[in-house]
């Protein structure tokens, strides 16, 4: 296997296990041979369920649109179906990530001092808060969308007492508004940015947060130059984890939208059990892809460089 | 903190105490650190030394009492406001910083100008310059603990605090260690709190020493009137190995108390006494004991007590005797081996003398059951 990592300080201090790897039992063929055969399990199930239907997603972007699912598709390398697609759908598009990208800055509001407080503030309390955060995955993510569906309709009490105290107007509505949608991929998706950023605070040795106050960091500047750079890595998952998701989400914006507010994920929903139009769907597909890979390589390229002197020395 | 503030003056500690729920951790701690010197808090673990130390630090808060600097009062500052530093245990190096940063910490937030220079000048003094880049992972124990103490001095604190600083390291790098912390606080004149539970080593380090026992301050001194003149059973113990006699002493006459031990009549300086009257402990450390073959062999005026060898050790630089006196109890005596006197054999029947001098007297609990402090040679070896 090939170690493209600086070497570790293990492998310093151990000289001798390189060697001892020759050395009697299978013989060195043997040794080798075994690490392929452990991963050998994984790699035949991201090839069967990913790899495989990967391929033939991006086959059926390249169908001839003309065809339908009735009187057959021809694989015709019709790159055409991409700039079609993304010159009918780029509304789609933008609202995807305008959505998710919204509901990070707000779930980002609400999960990091969150998280911050259940990590180091919340003592005893600490377990009993993470299963309230956990908690509403227990139920479906359909049954929770659902509820928020009743919860802001017109009828509720929410938009009652809204439109009592004059903040909504006396026709105003909750539901089927960007609001609703944001709201909704801010809430289901809120957990899965708060769990590794919690767990990446949790970790963070006090010591050091005490060293920072001993040498003149107020809290905020504490939290700034030593919390949220030691955090970065459960931040940056939990961005990802957030986000990823929420831009190619369809049931926000099925349930607590309405087709002004739908989002890529409905319209490849739509694509594929609606108009059945499998090389459209299929385009859009590995657009939103594209587009998220694109965004996840600038976001783990912006960060790999943690705590360099530059970003330091600027906080003078 | 900066050239800007007015000089730091003394520690003091008035009162201070420190409760977590029922437990008193530090029970009214009052004392004096003199400006510029090198002071050590000394005691077991559990002792409360580390949370008065961090009380100091501002890094907990006391339950009673105040901490001054010079005629500062920095009780209800919070840490970021003192202009003292600390080198803690486990060093806390900033992981994701680079030694120059780490070291640049304090300076940045405090917005002091010509970093680079400052941070350069401090790792030279502590013999890092080479590793400004390196992160804290890559450095050695000893290394580390280089650039925890250059962190805390580059800002030139008032007074440097060291959570036992040298207790990661093994013995060598400790020695070496302690070299340089006398020589960093000599040359740049800071006052050091240095805490830690070796004896050894607060005697090489500090002008001052204050033990600390059950969160009070048990005796505070120079080192050699710790060891030569303990102030009570614990002192005696917790510095270096001790024969504790159980006695009764008579009253002081003339310049001398009279004891009585295990029927035997002995005598203490009265200036050697912390108690003439009543249930007392005779002390005397066991290099200060001699052994003689016969009663002609010890000098006029010299204590003595018979008893056999029961035990011998050689040490090299010296040998180590167990005693057994005619009432049972055990004595501990080391003979330096500068070559004069032979070494006794196990069963010799000897006569254990000292120089009155260095015998003293402690007050003794007298529920204390006789039969413990019976001349047990107690506290660790050395």
């Amino acid at each position: 296997m090939t170690d493209r990592s600086a070497p570790s300080p293990a492998s310093h201090r151990t000289p001798a296990a390189r060697p001892a790897a020759s050395v009697p039992g299978g013989g060195p063929g043997r040794r080798r041979v075994l690490p392929y055969l452990l991963v050998l399990p994984g790699v035949a199930w991201l090839v069967l369920f990913f790899g495989l239907p990967l391929v033939q997603l991006a086959a059926a972007s390249l169908y001839d649109p003309t065809g339908s699912l009735s009187t057959g598709y021809v694989f015709a390398w019709a790159f055409g179906n991409y700039p079609d697609a993304l010159a009918t759908y780029w509304p789609h598009l933008a609202r995807s990530f305008g959505y998710a990208g919204l509901a990070l800055l707000l779930a980002l509001a609400l999960g990091c001092p969150l998280a911050y407080a259940i990590a180091l503030r919340a003592g005893r309390w600490r377990n009993l808060l993470l299963v309230c955060v956990v908690a509403p995955m227990f139920t479906s993510f359909l049954v929770r969308t659902l509820a928020w569906k009743t919860i802001l309709s017109d009828q509720g009490w929410l938009v009652g007492l809204l439109r009592d105290v004059h903040l909504l107007a006396p026709d105003g509505r909750l539901l089927a508004t960007p609001f609703a949608v944001v709201l909704g991929l801010t809430y289901n998706f809120l957990p899965l940015l708060v769990l590794p950023l919690y767990a990446s605070l949790e970790r963070l040795d006090r010591r050091v947060l005490e060293a920072a106050t001993d040498l003149y960091a107020d809290p905020l500047r504490t939290f700034l130059t030593v919390t949220l750079p030691l955090a970065k890595p459960g931040l940056v998952a939990g961005v990802l984890l957030f986000f990823i998701p929420a831009s190619g989400d369809y049931i926000n914006a099925e349930l607590l939208g309405s087709p002004n507010e739908y989002m890529v994920g409905n319209v490849i929903d739509s694509a594929f059990l609606v108009r059945l139009d499998h090389p459209q769907g299929a385009a859009l597909s590995f657009l939103l892809m594209a587009a998220v890979l694109g965004l996840v390589v600038t976001l783990l390229r912006h960060t790999r460089g943690e705590g360099s002197p530059a970003l330091d020395g600027g906080a003078r | 903190m900066p050239d800007d503030d007015p000089p730091g003056g003394d520690l003091h500690l008035v009162d201070l105490s420190k409760r977590f729920g029922r437990v008193t951790a530090v029970d009214s701690v009052s004392l004096t650190v003199p400006q510029g010197s090198y002071f050590a808090l000394l005691g077991a673990s559990g002792c409360g030394k580390t949370t008065t130390l961090r009380m100091v630090a501002g890094l907990e808060r006391p339950t009673g009492g105040r901490v001054l600097l010079g005629d500062r009062d920095l009780t209800g500052l919070r840490p970021y406001r003192r202009p003292v530093n600390t080198v803690f245990q486990s060093y806390a190096l900033f992981p994701h910083l680079d030694v120059f940063d780490n070291v640049a910490f304090g300076l940045r937030r405090r917005g002091v100008r010509e970093v680079p220079e400052q941070v350069r000048r401090m790792l030279a003094l502590v013999q890092l310059d080479g590793y400004e880049r390196r992160r804290p992972g890559q450095l050695s124990g000893g290394q580390q603990q280089r650039v925890a103490l250059a962190r805390a001095l580059v800002n030139r604190p008032r007074v440097l605090l060291l959570d036992e600083p040298l207790a990661a390291l093994d013995l060598t790098l400790r020695r070496q260690m302690q070299g340089e912390l006398k020589r960093l606080q000599t040359d740049l004149g800071t006052t050091f709190v240095h805490v830690t539970h070796d004896q050894e080593e607060a005697m090489t380090l500090a002008d001052t020493v204050a033990v600390l026992h059950a969160g009070r301050v048990e005796q505070l001194g120079a080192p050699a009137d710790l060891y030569d003149h303990p102030a009570s059973a614990f002192v005696a113990t917790f510095l270096g190995q001790c024969n504790l006699l159980a006695a009764e002493a008579a009253g002081t006459a003339g310049d001398e108390v009279a004891v009585t031990a295990y029927g035997l009549r002995l005598a203490v300086p009265a200036d050697r006494a912390r108690a003439d009257r009543g249930a007392v402990h005779l002390g005397v450390r066991p290099e200060k004991l001699r052994l003689a073959g016969t009663a002609d062999e010890v000098p006029a005026g010299h204590q003595q007590i018979p008893a056999v060898v029961t035990d011998v050790t050689y040490l090299g630089s010296g040998t180590r005797y167990l005693l057994r006196t005619g009432w049972g109890g055990e004595l501990s005596a080391y003979t330096v081996n500068d070559g004069t006197g032979a070494r006794l054999p196990v069963g010799a029947a000897v006569l254990a003398h000292w120089v009155p001098r260095h015998a003293f007297l402690l007050p003794r609990d007298p529920v204390e059951r006789a039969a413990a402090p019976a001349g047990e040679p107690v506290g660790a070896p050395g």
